[in-house]
């Protein structure tokens, strides 16, 4: 087998020519440039890389991408995808899903594929509504929202999608959002990166059901102050001036306090590869909605087995052990007798 | 002797061992079943076990049992009743002495009849002293008292040796039918092996078993059932379980693929996922998901990435994998899927067999959504039905769905083991270059650009450069396989869906027709599990001297080509059916035939009278 270098391509190599059928000014727009101008520094290609969806409109994702693609059903591309990375340890798979199809209808195969570490990037896009099905609320809505399909209030209490992935066993946890396209490049390269499923929240602006749900954080103006950026080897710090940072207290809560009112070797240091969970969680819930300062970044980035890897070692130590399988052996692993 | 020991020769006997959950009575009749296949007896099996691993003790809803029918000719079922009845309790006699014709031999566990045991079992008197068995020869055996006296001598714990007191009612009716000793005592030191005490127990039960039969006086009589006469070659006893599995791997390799099972554990069919995921060396895949549609959800992953992918289930499952079928039927890529059926609706009857899920595993999701149904006669026959679903699908990237039954899964007979060179070849032809022109000029893969002989499209796996293409649940272009809303084009992908199902060809395209002098005017069309059944019911009207015609249906979809004009060429059509009338639907339906049903849902297999009285109520007098 000769060894070709990866050729060399540009972001219109990686776009199909269907048109994109997003409504204007939604943010999908900007996550799917991000990702096809970040494909081509990857170092991968297109006929090795699968994009697998469910349904939402997040879903339509691979139809925009020039590689392999599945949009399959609600919910259940986590279930989808690892059977293909698991029988095809050779490939990249990524996996887009909304939050009603990932944490609603699809979240039991969400949780599983976490736990199990299969080799897939799961991206998550939020937006805190059903988009295709025109506006209800979702599984990470804020509650009382006013929908169509509550129109006196929804009752759920939300998911924070970092909390459930981290809850979930996940080796690699983040958060990015749609307006910051280095950002998602960044933390998109580091969940491919991730050997094990990687799971990447990104906060997407629904402009015609739930617009402007995230500009209280995510808006340019309000980036620096409403926005904690993780990042490994650093302290937790964030406002115009890192005026503020993330301290732990006596009880092992997070807390932001402003750092000239504390000692500063106080504020933590961010690492996103310690094996224990605790302080990933804790900093998943450090706001408990858009309207608090929220942590952005790589929450948990730590070294488990991959399943497939395992599932294929266990083949070839069989193979190894017993020799390639062969029939007529097998046939006769139930007691035989002669008939002359 | 004071008493003359006389040895009959029959020609086939059955043989039920009945007792509680934790008696083993399945090890038990699977014991007898491999000393009896080793001697050259035709043989067929019906495991009949609680749906709970352990039902209050002694109790009826405790009992388990192993029906063994063996004999010296060709049998077709595990027979009606029983001729001999090994109870090892009041429970394991009462579920089924109402079965037993009167002058059979009921053998039971004397010790097992104390008050306590009779009460639990819900006897108001002592059968044994009551008279109401009168009717049979009834041997009463210390089974228990006997085992754990001679376990007591190799200081073995009471407690312990009670245990072993199927291999004392093993013993005893082996001595009754004359098999040999020696392969139940090498078979007790390999299994016990690792458990000196517990193989010394079995053995020493099992003896006395044995003696106790040539000694105790009780019995007058030892009876033989000699060897069938089978078309020479090596067997084994197989379950249709295992049949499948090893259809499944031998697909594989067949194919030059590697097998992934995608699967989630459920009554009768997890034996295959048992049996799979031993197979490792086979390169096989075994993925036991969260739940039945990541099951089938993986396995349509591993499809879209050139496995030869499975799912396996029974009904409930069915009904969770509907709208992932659907998306393989609109992703047109191959995929089998094993319904083991049990009787329904809902949780239903676990462990029991039942035919109902041919309407829906035909009809039963959203839309269009056509899929090819096969369904094996027998347990042995499990595997080349499980091969040709494989290449079905393969060939034509269509999931396909196997349709066996609870009986089928755990009953076994005698298989020919094939020679490998003899299986069938299945030729993969992946694509590997682009079949089509974009707008733009260039050459590009168009995904849905069908071959004109089987209407299959082209399967272009990931890793293959230039062949980049998106598959999905929303209706393709015909050819581009673009995602399309045109409703011109969705029509025409439906009838090239249904097409390419209904010019499926495959092993089963002929129908099978046993009408043994050709002028029969009254036939029996039967389909999966209930062959033996009928083949044994018209076996009987002719050896009376009459005549039937016996024709079974393995492809459910499409038909077989010929089965309308055949049916037509008799005067009555009957179709047994374990279920309500599903298959009768279809051929009424199809064939406007006016043809008549029996059926069963009571949780067990057809008996061969039951088909004999059917054909009987419509054969005229004439005929
Ligand atoms: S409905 Fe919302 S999420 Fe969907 S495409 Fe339109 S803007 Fe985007």
């Amino acid at each position: 087998m000769t060894v070709t270098a990866v050729p060399i391509t540009t972001r219109k190599d990686w776009s199909t020519d269907q048109e994109v059928r997003w409504c204007p000014g939604c943010g999908d727009y900007s996550i799917l440039a991000a990702l096809q101008s970040l494909l081509p520094d990857l170092g991968v290609r297109r006929e090795n890389t699968v994009f697998v969806s469910g349904i939402g409109c997040a879903s339509r994702f691979p139809y925009y991408m020039n590689t392999y693609g599945l949009h399959t059903i609600h919910g259940r591309a986590p279930a989808i995808a690892t059977g293909l990375a698991t029988s095809r340890p050779d490939l990249d798979v990524w996996v887009i899903c909304g939050d009603g199809d990932a944490l609603s209808i699809g979240g039991n195969h969400l949780i599983h594929a976490l736990r199990r570490n299969v080799n897939v990037n799961i991206l998550m896009f939020n937006n805190q509504i059903y988009g295709l099905t025109k506006g209800q609320y979702s599984p990470t809505s804020e509650p009382g929202k006013i929908t169509k399909s509550t129109p006196f209030g929804s009752l759920d209490h939300p998911f924070n999608p970092v909390s459930l992935a981290i809850g979930a066993e996940a080796s690699f946890v983040a958060r990015t959002h749609d307006m910051d396209r280095a950002h998602m490049q960044e933390t998109f390269r580091r969940a491919h990166e991730h050997h094990g499923a990687s799971f990447v929240e990104v906060y997407q602006n629904c402009n015609v059901f739930n617009d402007g749900i995230f500009s209280t954080i995510t808006a340019k103006e309000n980036r620096a102050s409403m926005l904690i950026p993780l990042t490994d080897g650093e302290q937790i710090r964030f406002g115009e001036n890192r005026e503020f940072g993330v301290t732990q207290l006596g009880d092992g809560q997070l807390k932001v306090v402003e750092v000239a009112s504390v000692d500063e070797q106080s504020i933590l240091i961010h690492d996103s590869h310690v094996d224990n969970p605790a302080l990933a969680f804790a900093l998943s819930h450090l706001a408990t909605g858009v309207t608090m300062p929220t942590p952005i970044g790589v929450f948990r980035d730590v070294v488990r087995p991959e399943y497939g890897d395992q599932m294929n070692a266990q083949l070839s130590d069989a193979q190894a052990k017993r020799g390639a399988g062969d029939l007529a052996t097998l046939f006769r692993t139930l007691p035989s007798w002669e008939i002359e | 002797m004071s008493v003359e020991m006389t040895t009959e020769k029959i020609d086939r006997v059955v043989v039920r061992f009945a007792g509680d959950s934790g008696d083993g009575m399945q090890l038990t009749g699977d014991r007898f079943t491999s000393i009896s296949a080793a001697l050259g007896n035709d043989l067929a099996t019906f495991p009949d076990y609680p749906a709970e691993i352990r039902a209050p003790a002694g109790t009826l809803a405790g009992v388990s049992a192993f029906q063994v029918h063996i004999s010296d000719h060709e049998i077709s079922t595990h027979g009606d009743a029983p001729n001999v009845l090994v109870a090892m309790n009041p429970a394991g006699l009462k579920a089924n002495i109402d079965v037993m014709e009167p002058g059979t031999m009921v053998i039971v566990n004397a010790d097992s009849f104390e008050e306590r045991d009779l009460t639990k079992a819900g006897y108001a008197a002592n059968p044994l002293n009551d008279g109401s068995l009168s009717a049979f020869s009834v041997f009463e055996v210390p089974m228990t008292s006997i085992t754990t006296e001679v376990c007591k001598e190799a200081g073995v714990k009471p407690r312990d040796a009670e245990r072993s007191k199927n291999f004392f009612a093993l013993g005893l009716v082996s001595w009754l039918f004359i098999r040999p000793t020696e392969p139940t005592i090498t078979w007790i030191a390999e299994r016990f092996g690792a458990k000196p005490q517990v193989a010394e127990a079995n053995t020493r039960a099992f003896r006395a078993g044995y003696d106790f039969g040539e000694t105790a006086e009780l019995f007058h009589q030892r009876y033989e059932v000699t060897a069938a006469p089978f078309a020479s070659g090596e067997y084994v006893n197989i379950t249709g379980n295992t049949a499948t599995s090893w259809g499944l791997i031998a697909a594989s390799q067949q194919a030059g693929l590697p097998l992934f099972l995608g699967s989630y554990p459920i009554t009768p069919a997890s034996d295959i996922l048992h049996e799979l995921s031993k197979r490792k060396e086979f390169g096989v895949r075994t993925f036991q998901a969260e739940d039945e549609i990541a099951g089938v959800g993986a396995a349509i992953g591993a499809a879209f990435g050139g496995s030869l992918a499975v799912t396996t289930t029974s009904g409930p499952g069915m009904d969770l994998k509907a709208e992932a079928i659907g998306l393989a039927v609109s992703m047109e890529l191959p995929l089998v899927i094993i319904d083991v059926q049990r009787a329904g609706p809902s949780t239903g009857l676990p462990t029991k067999v039942e035919q109902a899920d041919l309407l829906s595993s035909l009809y039963g999701r959203h839309g269009e959504s056509p899929v090819p149904v096969l369904a094996p006669k027998t347990p042995g026959e499990c595997f080349a039905a499980a091969i040709e679903a494989c290449r079905i699908a393969l060939t034509y990237r269509t999931p396909v769905i196997l349709l066996t039954d609870a009986y089928l899964a755990n009953g076994t007979e005698p298989w020919l083991v094939p020679a490998v060179e003899d299986l069938p070849k299945i030729d993969i032809d992946f694509a590997t270059e682009p079949n089509g022109t974009s707008p733009a000029g260039e050459p590009t893969f168009f995904p849905y650009l069908r071959n004109q002989e089987t209407n299959a499209r082209p399967w272009a796996v990931p890793g293959t450069p230039g062949l980049e293409h998106r598959l999905g649940g929303l209706e393709k272009a015909d050819g581009r396989g673009t995602v399309s809303y045109d409703g011109e084009n969705h029509e025409l992908m439906t009838n090239l869906r249904a097409k390419k199902v209904a010019g499926i060809k495959s092993i089963y395209g002929d129908t099978f027709v046993d009408d043994a002098t050709g002028d029969a005017t009254i036939a029996v069309l039967g389909w999966g599990s209930t062959y033996g059944a009928i083949n044994a019911g018209v076996q009987r009207i002719r050896e009376a001297g009459r005549k039937a015609a016996q024709i079974h249906v393995e492809s459910l979809n499409p038909l077989p080509e010929k089965l309308g004009d055949i049916l037509r060429g008799y005067t009555t059509v009957l179709i047994p059916e374990l279920n309500q009338g599903q298959f009768i639907k279809l051929i009424r339906e199809k064939y406007l035939i006016d043809a008549q049903g029996l059926n069963k849902m009571k949780g067990v297999p057809f008996q061969a009278a039951e088909i004999e009285a059917f054909i009987l109520q419509h054969l005229g007098e004439n005929q």
